[in-house]
Parts: C-alpha cells; structure tokens; sequence
C-alpha cells in the first residue's frame, strides 16, 4: 500500500486513542477533585491531569491557573492544544478523508459522524459538569465504535495491521504517562504507608485506564499499590497494560514482515521492548526505580514510532 | 427570450410520455413525503461526505450540493440521438488533437485562424510530435449538452481536461434507489453503475507499451483541499486503484513509481486530476508542491499514461469552441449531429461591435474561465455591471466571446413553494479507450435552484438531479 496511507491510518488510530485517553483522564480528574479535601490531600489534581496529558508547558503558556474550567478547556476544546480532543477528531477526520479508500464504510461514518456532533453540538464547548459528563461519553463511545468497525469491518491486511499499531503504541504512551505522573504513590510492597489519600489516586488510575473492576478480578484483593503497579506494567492479560500492548505490537509488525516477506528493525526492537516485561518481576522493578524503568519504557516506545516510520511511512 | 421547453409538459402543457408514470406518482405522492424524503437525502449525503469545497468562502470548507430529489427522464430515443452525436463529437476532439500536436492539416486547410492556436496558453508545445497511446488524447470528457426543444440538444461545453461530476451522477443514482424503491419498480431505468468497470478498462487499454500485462493504474489527486477530492477518493475506491498525490510518486530512469509501505512500484497509468500546470514543477509551474519532478520527461518517454493527455485544454477552449461544427466536418467528413450555440468571436472586429451594441441580450464568457466565474449574463445585469463589462471588453475582446441567452429546457423541481419548472443542463461522460468510445446512459443534471435562474454551476448555488434514461 502507499506509505502515506500507512501513515495516515497509522495517525487516525492514534489520534482517536489519545481523544478517548484524553476523555478519560479528564473523567478521572473529576471524580477525584469532587471528594472532600480531606481524601485527596494537597495536590492539585488538575495539574497532574495536564502532566499525564503531556501538554502542562504549553498550557502555561495560554493560562495563569490550572483550575477544572482552564484544564477542561484546555484539552478537551481549546484549537491551540495539538492534543484537545476537538484537534484530534479533527485530525482524525482529516486522516480518514485523506485515506477514506482504506476505510471501511463503518469506520468512516464513524468518525464524520463524531466530527458533524463536535461542530453541531459541541462547537461551544459544555457550560456545566452535566453537559461535560455527556461529552466525555460521546468521545468514548466514539473512540469504541470507531474501534470496532475497524475490527468488525477491516480486511485482515497490511491496512488493518498500520492502523492497529498506531493504536497500541498509543495506548502504551498513554498507560505510560500516567505511571509516570502517579509513580509516586506507587510504592514497593515493605514501603506501603497509605491512608485514605492514597486510596484514591489508586482508584482514579485505574479509572483513567478502565481497569478498575479489572483488578478485582484479576487480583481479588484490596487495592494495593504495587499490584496495581504489575497490573498497568506486567499482565499481559490487561489490554491497557504496557505488556498486553507490546504483544499486539510484535503480533501485528509479525503479520507485516510475513505478508512483506522481510522482517526489519522496528520487529526486532518491538520483540526488545516485549521481552524485557516478559521478563521483567516488580520487585525487580521497584528496586530499579519505577521512574527510571517508566522513562526509559517511555524513550523505547517513542524511538519504535521513529524506527516503523522510517522503515514504512516515509 | 423564448418561452423555456418544459421536459415534462412539452409545449401546450401536453404531458410528454416519458414523464407519464412520474407524473401519476407526483399526484399520488403527498407533498409533505416528498419534503420528508428530501430531508432523507441530504442527511444521507452528509454523512457519506460528499461535500465539495467553495473557493473564497472559508466558513463553509465543506459545502452539500443541494439534491432535488424529483428525476429528469427521458426517452430510449432521446438518448439514442443524443449518444450518437456526443460519441462523433469526442471522436472529432481526439483527431482534432492529434492533429494539432502532429501535421496540423486543419491550420493548413485554413480553418482556424493559426494564432488561435500557437498564441493560446492552453495549447502545449511539450506535445508537439509526442504520441500517445493509440492517438487517445481526451480519455474522459464531460460535455455540456442544454436542451431547447423537443428534438434540438445543443453542446455549451466541451470539457476535455479534468471534467468531474461523475461521482454525483453514480451516488445520486444509489440514493434515489434508497429513497425511492417504488418509483424504480415502475420504470425501466438503465443503469449507471457500470461506469468504473469502463472507466478502469478504458484506463488499462491505454497502457504504454513497456508496462506488463496488468498495468498499474493510479488516480493522482490535488490532495483533500481540493473542491472534487470526495469524487477523487470515490472513484479511486470503486476503481479499486490508488489515490496518489504528488508527493507519493517518483521518476526515476524516466519510469514512475509510487512510494508504498514494500518499497517502490511502477505506475502505469496516471488518471490524473491536476491540471497541466501543476503536474511537473520542472516543466511547468515551477512553483508547484502538487506534481512530481521529472513525470514530463517519463510521459515524453512513453513510459506512462496521463488521463487525460496534457494540452487537450487547446481543444475544449471557448475559443475554439465557435469552430467545432467545421472541426466535425473536417475529420469525419459527417453532418455534426449535436448543434453549438452560435458564437460571436469578439477577437473578430464585426463580431465584436454587435455584441457590444447588444450586451443586454447576450451571455459574454472569458475564452479561458470556468465555473460560471467572471461571465456576464446581459439580460439579468445591471446597467452598472453592463458597463463595467463593456470596458473590460473593448480592452482585451480577444479573451471574450459571446452567445445569445438560450431559454435552457426546464424540468419539476421541488421548492419552497411546491414543485415548479426550474432549468437544467446535462453533463453526460464519454470514455475513450483504444477501440471503443462509450457512454453510461445517464450523466449528471445541473439544475439552477433560483427561479428563472440560467447558472446552474454548483459553486453558484446550483443542484443536481438523478438523470434517467428509460430503456424501452
């Protein structure tokens, strides 16, 4: 196929991830600043929601203060945040009009679909929680209908696969950041000293990447930190989880190097990043520092965009 | 201006036999049904996306062109004449090219003046003694056929470079079927949708001679900002082909080859919607980020195909245009079978003090516009306007010609007060391979919305209809 349809397919999964992660961390944030002051303690939620968005510079540059109306403003509608989620269906449809001949009928409807809703319905923002409630829902749904036309609708092809990697390595960065913001409340086993406080910056990263109820099944258990910790980084089973991500990434750049009939460098650095979890333990992990461990998974996830981009985009 | 030929109530307001079914369903269909099926089709429309851009107006990127949903029919014998005269019309443009790139018989037989041709910006000399596939040069074209009786059609345009359109002529047919099922079932229309299947082997027929046996053919596309991308992605889907861009190709060795996620892969045949000037940056506009570097120099080697062929502008100018009744004759030594609208050449010094002694009853259009931009129609202009244009004129009348209003034909369209005559043009598309030139019956219908309006361009605020050609 055109490199530029790969590319362009590969950007329309990933900004329709970020719109739903982006939704979804705004979702979090909510929950959390409308406990009592008493659970969540002195940290400004709504600034580590801008952090975990990656875009807290760039706000500084619009905002003085990163309060609920800013921040929302901010990376849901505002046209000067590349990431809002207003930019990313725009983008999105953009991408999708750019390479409607790879789209399937479903996939398009969905996204113009969402992108008419945004213009008619949301093209001035929401002016109360409510409103803001039915938008994040919207872009959720959106981002779980777009998903899967493309897994009900899509020829298993070289289209399929692009657009499937943009998503995972999406959704990796995603889960990664919010590790990143959060590691701190994520403490080794020996170290755990948590109060109620605590309680709830663990339920909202779960929220933020709809793991919640996930973790019960999986661990029967309490919430404890470094569970959670091997919950987003290790299990395999969580589709959200750095591991599960990196599996669909060797799987899908797998099925391209078969149909291509040659393997490169973005499969054998996918397969690095994917055995280092596979054998990776927390204990392990938390000895080495959960920081440094996230930064560098951080770094690799974003050198292996650079390298499929070289190798098939361009 | 003479009373308009109503398609449905011919002359007399006697009901003409291919609008009888029509017409007992109009009556028996409430009127709020129709307005409730209209509706239907527009959100159709919208949410398939086709959409075309309206230069200049940023608020609306994306505009609908409005859809009227009540079909424009007409007669197996209607379309038989009809097809006959536009297949000897395309077969002339396409001699009339080779001749003008190759031995120039007609300058030498003192048909067209020769400045006409070598002073014209459309006409290429890259083209001079350059062959084509199988003497091919207007694969595609669109002609522009109004109707002003019941047996005169005459052509307003030839568009021989990138006509567009067909997309609407192939989904408006789809949406009718959607919308109106049991309309269908009580006429026998023929179909439309063969066309991409002809379209794609006319495409491969033309194929240069050192590609393979399955030639490789790809659309070449301005990009999304341009006002046909949706036609440019459709056809390019139902093609099963390649939407390309400039920057998705490269010549390499005087070969052309798209950029694909495997590697690079030779192109064959490029359907191109670029126009001339934007398709090598090397050999014309220098200034373009559109085209591919070098692509002139793969097509002068004849190692690819361009759909159309550069420099088929010289043939579809309006100033040529005045002489497509005498460029008949020369090639096919046959009667024109489709009349033109008699012209006046304002470059010719008698021409141009009638026409500006009768300018309030005359349509002036530049020689080289398009689009329904910068023409002006006398009988609906102010004094004002007249004037301005008359200045315009006597400076440069060799960009001008000029042609008598034509009380275009009218057809039942739908409005805010009911149905009512609103007039029409059709734009059937005539394909050219290397053995056949054929014609899907049909073709896009342009209807002015604005009563008594004659501009029926899109980016005027026109609309379009199904068009049916009953198979009886």
């Amino acid at each position: 196929m055109l490199s530029r349809t790969a590319e362009n397919l590969y950007w329309l999964a990933r900004y329709v991830e970020r719109a739903e992660y982006i939704a979804r961390t705004i979702d979090a944030t909510l929950r959390v600043t409308a406990l009592p002051a008493a659970y969540i303690g002195k940290t400004n939620e709504w600034e580590s929601a801008l952090l975990t968005a990656g875009v807290s510079a760039s706000f500084y540059e619009a905002y003085q203060e990163a309060n609920e109306q800013n921040v929302v403003e901010y990376l849901a509608f505002s046209p000067s945040n590349p990431s809002s989620i207003k930019n990313c269906i725009e983008a999105a449809r953009l991408n999708s009009r750019s390479v409607r001949t790879a789209l399937t009928s479903e996939m398009w409807d969905t996204i113009n679909s969402a992108w008419i809703e945004l213009q008619e319905v949301w093209g001035k923002g929401t002016s109360s929680r409510e409103e803001l409630a039915r938008f994040l829902r919207f872009v959720q749904e959106t981002s779980l209908r777009f998903d899967g036309s493309a897994y009900r609708t899509m020829l298993r092809n070289d289209a399929y696969w692009f657009s499937r990697l943009g998503l995972h390595l999406e959704r990796a960065d995603n889960t990664a950041r919010i590790l990143d913001v959060k590691y701190h409340v994520l403490l080794p086993e020996e170290e755990h000293v948590g109060g109620p406080l605590d309680y709830y910056q663990w339920t909202s990263i779960l929220r933020s990447v709809s793991a919640l109820t996930a973790y019960h099944w999986v661990y029967r258990e309490t919430l404890k930190p470094w569970l959670i910790a091997d919950l987003l980084i290790l299990n395999d089973t969580l589709p959200r989880s750095l591991a599960s991500c990196y599996s669909n990434l060797v799987r899908n750049l797998d099925q391209i190097g078969v149909a291509y009939g040659r393997q490169g460098a973005s499969q054998r650095h996918a397969r690095g990043v994917r055995n280092r979890l596979e054998h990776s333990h927390m204990d392990d992990i938390f000895q080495h520092g959960v920081h440094e461990f996230i930064q560098e998974f951080i770094s690799d996830n974003a050198r292996l965009g650079e390298i499929i981009t070289r190798q098939y985009l361009i | 201006m003479a009373v308009a030929f109503d398609e449905m109530n011919g002359p007399g307001g006697d009901l003409r036999p291919a609008y009888r079914e029509l017409s007992r369903w109009l009556k028996e269909t409430p009127p709020d049904a129709l307005e409730y099926r209209r509706q239907e089709a527009e959100l159709l429309f919208r949410r398939i996306g086709i959409t075309f851009a309206v230069y200049g107006d940023a608020e609306a990127q994306e505009r609908l062109i409005p859809f009227d949903v009540i079909p424009r029919i007409m007669s197996a014998k209607e379309w038989a004449t009809l097809e006959k005269g536009l297949k000897q019309r395309v077969r002339a443009l396409n001699m009339f090219l080779r001749d003008i790139y190759h031995g120039r018989d007609i300058l030498r037989a003192n048909i067209i003046p020769d400045d006409l041709i070598f002073q014209n910006p459309v006409f290429r000399p890259e083209m001079n003694g350059q062959s084509v596939p199988h003497d091919v040069y207007v694969h595609i074209a669109g002609i522009d056929i109004v109707r002003v009786d019941a047996d005169n059609f005459i052509v307003l345009e030839d568009n021989a470079r990138t006509p567009s359109g067909v997309s609407y002529m192939l989904e408006n047919r789809e949406i009718m079927m959607r919308l109106f099922p049991d309309l269908f079932a009580r006429h026998r229309v023929a179909p439309v949708e063969r066309y991409p299947d002809e379209l794609l082997s006319a495409l491969r027929s033309v194929a240069p001679l050192s590609a393979s046996a399955e030639p490789t053919v790809a659309l070449m596309t301005p990009g999304v900002y341009n006002s046909a991308y949706y036609e440019h992605s459709f056809l390019a889907d139902k093609l099963g082909i390649e939407l390309v861009e400039g920057r998705d190709l490269i010549v390499k060795n005087d070969e052309v080859f798209m950029r694909t996620t495997e590697g690079l892969k030779r192109v064959d045949v490029i359907y191109r919607r670029v126009d001339d000037d934007f398709l090598d940056p090397l050999t014309f506009r220098p200034d373009s980020a559109l085209g591919v570097p070098g692509l002139m120099s793969a097509y002068a080697a004849g190692n690819v195909t361009l759909a159309n062929a550069v420099g088929t502008g010289i043939a579809d100018d309006k100033a040529i245009y005045s002489y497509m009744p005498e460029v008949v004759k020369f090639y096919l030594d046959e009667e024109p079978i489709l009349k033109n609208v008699p012209t006046w050449r304002c470059r010719e010094p008698k021409d141009l003090s009638y026409v500006l002694d009768n300018l309030g009853d005359l349509v002036v259009k530049e020689v080289h516009g398009s689009g329904g931009y910068g023409m002006l129609i006398g009988p609906a202009a102010t004094k004002a306007t007249i004037e301005a244009f008359r200045d315009k004129l006597k400076r440069e009348p060799e960009g001008f010609i000029a042609q008598p209003t034509l009380a275009l034909s009218t057809c039942p369209t739908c409005t805010a007060s009911g149905l009512a005559p609103r007039h029409v043009d059709l734009r059937p598309f005539v394909l050219t391979g290397s053995k056949h030139v054929t014609i899907v019956p049909g073709g896009l219908t342009r209807v002015a919305l604005k009563e008594g309006s004659l501009v029926v361009n899109s980016s005027q605020g026109g609309g379009t209809k199904d068009t049916w050609i009953l198979d009886e």
